[in-house]
């Protein structure tokens, strides 16, 4: 699940990016003056508090920082293509698990254990699970620098009100809603199914309510014939069974997220409910600013699967991001006082919450209380909390060769031209 | 005697080569419309300047993919040798053949429907009446556009909810206006939009040629009493025939590497039922940072093309032809 920000008008999203791009492209390569570069994806929110914490850092340094923005779609691969030439950044933005895995592999990233032991305060102020994501072998690459954003349900509180429907706690009532719904001809959930990382979302869920988190863990570290596992053919039959029953409509693979359609339809109550991160919340706002205001936007969490083995709580989806060093930087020292001054600092947190995120600090519950959203914020920080597992997105923890073919299957078995037994001996072919 | 001998040693080389001439000796020779003739013709040397770009930006990357394709390299570090790893790897892998397969149905559709219809247009287009201009003017406003804004703009025209598919859809049997989304009916939407896009290009290739067919040709076949249909099937058609030629492998070529509408209009999908070959380039290359493999399937592309080109100019038989005018002069 990539992280998706409410920045989707299309085409002035494709050319601001291909500005940066060049732009990017253009600078001088970094540590040729003294500048550190921060690469950062483009996001309406994070951008200007980024920009002010590096402005008040360059106040009082002699080496500055400079932050380079670029869009969420191609980031990766600009990161990828960058990291071995002499445009690398000097502090870049990534998701953790096997994304930052390999770039620690190729010895292209700082180990920033050291300067995280010499200051326990700042390390612990990091929810463990989440900072746990950057570890590697036990050293640290990375320090978590955004909200947290595990997925769970959104819905359109006036069209569950119609309906008489209440929010299921159960995954047999959640399948009652989808016939509910298709009586009100209201397509039950949208799924932006243009956008692979979508059906992932559901897929994670389902294996982890079926089968647990160590289903996924299994899958994760690799082990011999770990997708074969009746959890992950029960949870694709599953779902399945929701595209034949219609729960997502029948043009599900041409909606796409970037576009707003899924928001959309969401606020205009063409459709009930939808499956997605945190981010959801302020998309509607940005989208959709009219039924953000009716105050008509639900949340609830992923329902239980009564015969599943899975632990209800458990969360799916990305812990958070991070910002991690460039081993060739020629002032890791610099990149380092800054990340320590500022990622947990007060200015920062609440910088995030103020924006809506849900940072992953400790004890900051009170802080929340207060924020603008906090009926949703908080929700969301005791949902973390309480949570035993935080299984991160599969397509950005697994090695990138594995999770584009296991991103593609997704979208074979969603349009059911592959049947569950085939995508586990695919998958098993590949990892 | 005198004078010839004055004449002969003041323009020795006219003398020497031809002689003495008949009536018109003293004057230019037959010749003589030529420019004074250059030392020698453009020697090799003048071909280095385009040579070495050709090689820098054409050849080289083919070569450095060519030599990629043998390597695995994931974009970082150093590429590993690994010989034919990647080539057998692709006989078998099951996204390359639909790949291939979905690139041939691509290339056919997109021929068979922009040939015809471009032929048309463009021989209509090249009548002299102000109308004609006027209309092929706006006909040609495709052109104006980038691929990318293209895809843009029929992929907000296609959408299923929002946008003119949804109105549309009812009357041509898609209740849902699900064109995109629907496997089975995404092909033919890029067959369509790259129809809309590349058609106003053909049809300026026939209009421009159409004009080049000497009016003679017509007026003759008048007045042996042949009608328009004739006309067009008989003089225009064959006429074209270089125009026909030059425009399919544009098209083949073109339609080869087709990408961003494809990619901004479906990404593919839905499945892989519109993953073109150059598709699964990228989604290799860009997505699973599987360099190596992405080049080996580059190169097939490469090759794809080139040869569908040469089959194309052989099975036309292009380098037989002579002038197509011989009626004419």
């Amino acid at each position: 699940m990539r992280q998706h920000f409410p920045q989707h008008r299309v085409v002035a999203a494709a050319s601001a990016g291909a500005l940066l791009m060049a732009t990017a492209c253009g600078q001088s390569g970094p540590g040729a003056d003294d500048t550190l570069q921060v690469w950062a994806v483009e996001d309406e929110v994070l951008n200007p508090l980024l920009e002010e914490s590096i402005a008040d850092f360059n106040a009082g340094s002699d080496v500055e920082l400079e932050l380079v923005t670029i869009q969420n779609d191609p980031y990766k691969e600009r990161l990828q293509v960058a990291m071995g030439s002499p445009e690398r950044p000097d502090i870049f933005f990534n998701w953790g698990g096997g994304n930052l895995g390999q770039y620690v592999d190729a010895g292209q990233v700082y180990d920033m254990t050291a300067d995280l032991d010499d200051n326990p305060e700042f390390r612990d102020a990091f929810l463990p699970s989440v900072l746990e994501v950057a570890e590697l072998d036990g050293s640290v690459y990375g320090v978590p620098m955004q909200g947290t954003q595990p997925v769970s349900f959104f819905y359109n509180q006036e069209v569950f009100d119609e309906a008489g429907a209440e929010p299921p706690e159960t995954y047999a009532e959640l399948l009652d809603l989808v016939e509910v719904f298709q009586g009100e001809e209201v397509t039950p959930v949208v799924l932006p199914g243009a956008a692979s990382w979508t059906l992932l979302m559901w897929v994670s869920y389902l294996v982890d309510r079926v089968g647990g988190a160590e289903v996924y863990a299994d899958i994760s570290r690799g082990a011999d014939g770990a997708w074969d596992d009746p959890a992950v053919i029960e949870a694709l039959e599953r779902s399945q069974d929701l595209v034949d029953e219609g729960a997502f409509g029948s043009d599900f693979a041409a909606v796409d997220w970037d576009g707003g359609q899924a928001t959309t339809l969401l606020a205009e109550g063409e459709a009930a409910m939808i499956l997605m991160g945190p981010w959801m919340v302020q998309d509607v706002e940005a989208n959709a600013p009219e039924f953000y205001e009716s105050g008509d936007l639900g949340w609830f969490a992923f329902p239980e699967v009564e015969s599943g083995q899975g632990d209800p709580s458990a969360v799916v989806g990305p812990p958070t991001n991070y910002f991690s060093v460039h081993a060739e930087t020629d002032h890791p020292e610099v990149a380092m006082d800054w990340l320590i001054d500022s990622m947990a600092s007060d200015e920062y947190v609440q910088g995030l919450i103020d924006s809506g995120a849900v940072p992953p600090i400790e004890g900051i519950e009170d802080d929340l209380a207060d924020s603008e959203r906090a009926e949703f914020t908080t929700w969301l920080y005791d949902l973390t909390e309480e949570s035993e597992h935080f299984t991160p997105a599969w397509d950005q923890d697994l090695d990138p060769s594995e999770a584009e073919t296991m991103l593609t299957n997704f979208s074979l078995v969603f349009e059911g031209d592959m049947t569950p037994e085939e995508f586990v001996a695919d998958m098993d072919d590949e990892s | 005697m005198h004078a010839t001998e004055d004449t002969a040693t003041t323009t020795p080389r006219a003398g020497a080569r031809t002689g003495p001439r008949p009536a018109d000796g003293g004057g230019r020779p037959r010749g003589g419309l030529r420019r004074p003739q250059r030392s020698e013709r453009p020697g090799i040397v003048w071909i280095v300047p385009a040579l070495l770009f050709f090689g820098l930006f054409g050849l080289g990357p083919v070569l450095g993919v060519v030599y990629l394709s043998f390597t695995e390299w994931r974009g970082l570090g150093e590429p590993t040798w690994v010989g034919l790893e990647n080539w057998a790897e692709m006989a078998s892998d099951d996204g390359v053949t639909n790949g291939l397969k979905l690139t041939l149905v691509l290339t056919a559709l997109c021929w068979a429907t922009q040939t015809p219809m471009a032929l048309l247009f463009g021989v209509w287009a090249a009548g002299p009446q102000r109308i004609r201009a006027v209309v092929s003017a706006v006909y040609f406003l495709p052109l104006l556009l980038s691929g990318a804004a293209i895809a843009l703009l029929w992929l907000s025209l296609l959408d299923p909810n929002f946008g003119l598919a949804a109105d549309i859809g009812p009357f041509v049997g898609v209740p849902d206006g699900n064109f995109v989304g629907d496997s089975s009916l995404a092909l033919y939407v890029i067959v369509l939009v790259t129809l809309w896009q590349w058609l106003p290009f053909h049809m300026l290739l026939y209009q421009s040629a159409a004009r080049q067919i000497p009016r003679s040709l017509y007026e003759a076949s008048e007045i042996d009493g042949a009608g328009r249909l004739h006309q067009f099937l008989f003089i225009t058609i064959p006429q074209l025939r270089h125009t026909i030629i030059a425009s399919s492998v544009l098209m083949i070529v073109g339609a080869m590497t087709y990408f961003e509408t494809v990619f901004l209009i479906t990404g593919g999908g839905p499945g892989v039922s519109t993953r073109i070959l150059p598709l699964v380039m990228y989604f290799e290359g860009f997505r699973a940072f599987d360099m190596g493999y992405a080049s080996a399937i580059a190169v097939l592309l490469v090759v794809l093309g080139f040869s569908m080109a040469m089959v194309t100019v052989w099975l036309s038989g292009y380098s037989r032809m002579r002038s197509q005018r011989e009626g004419a002069q």
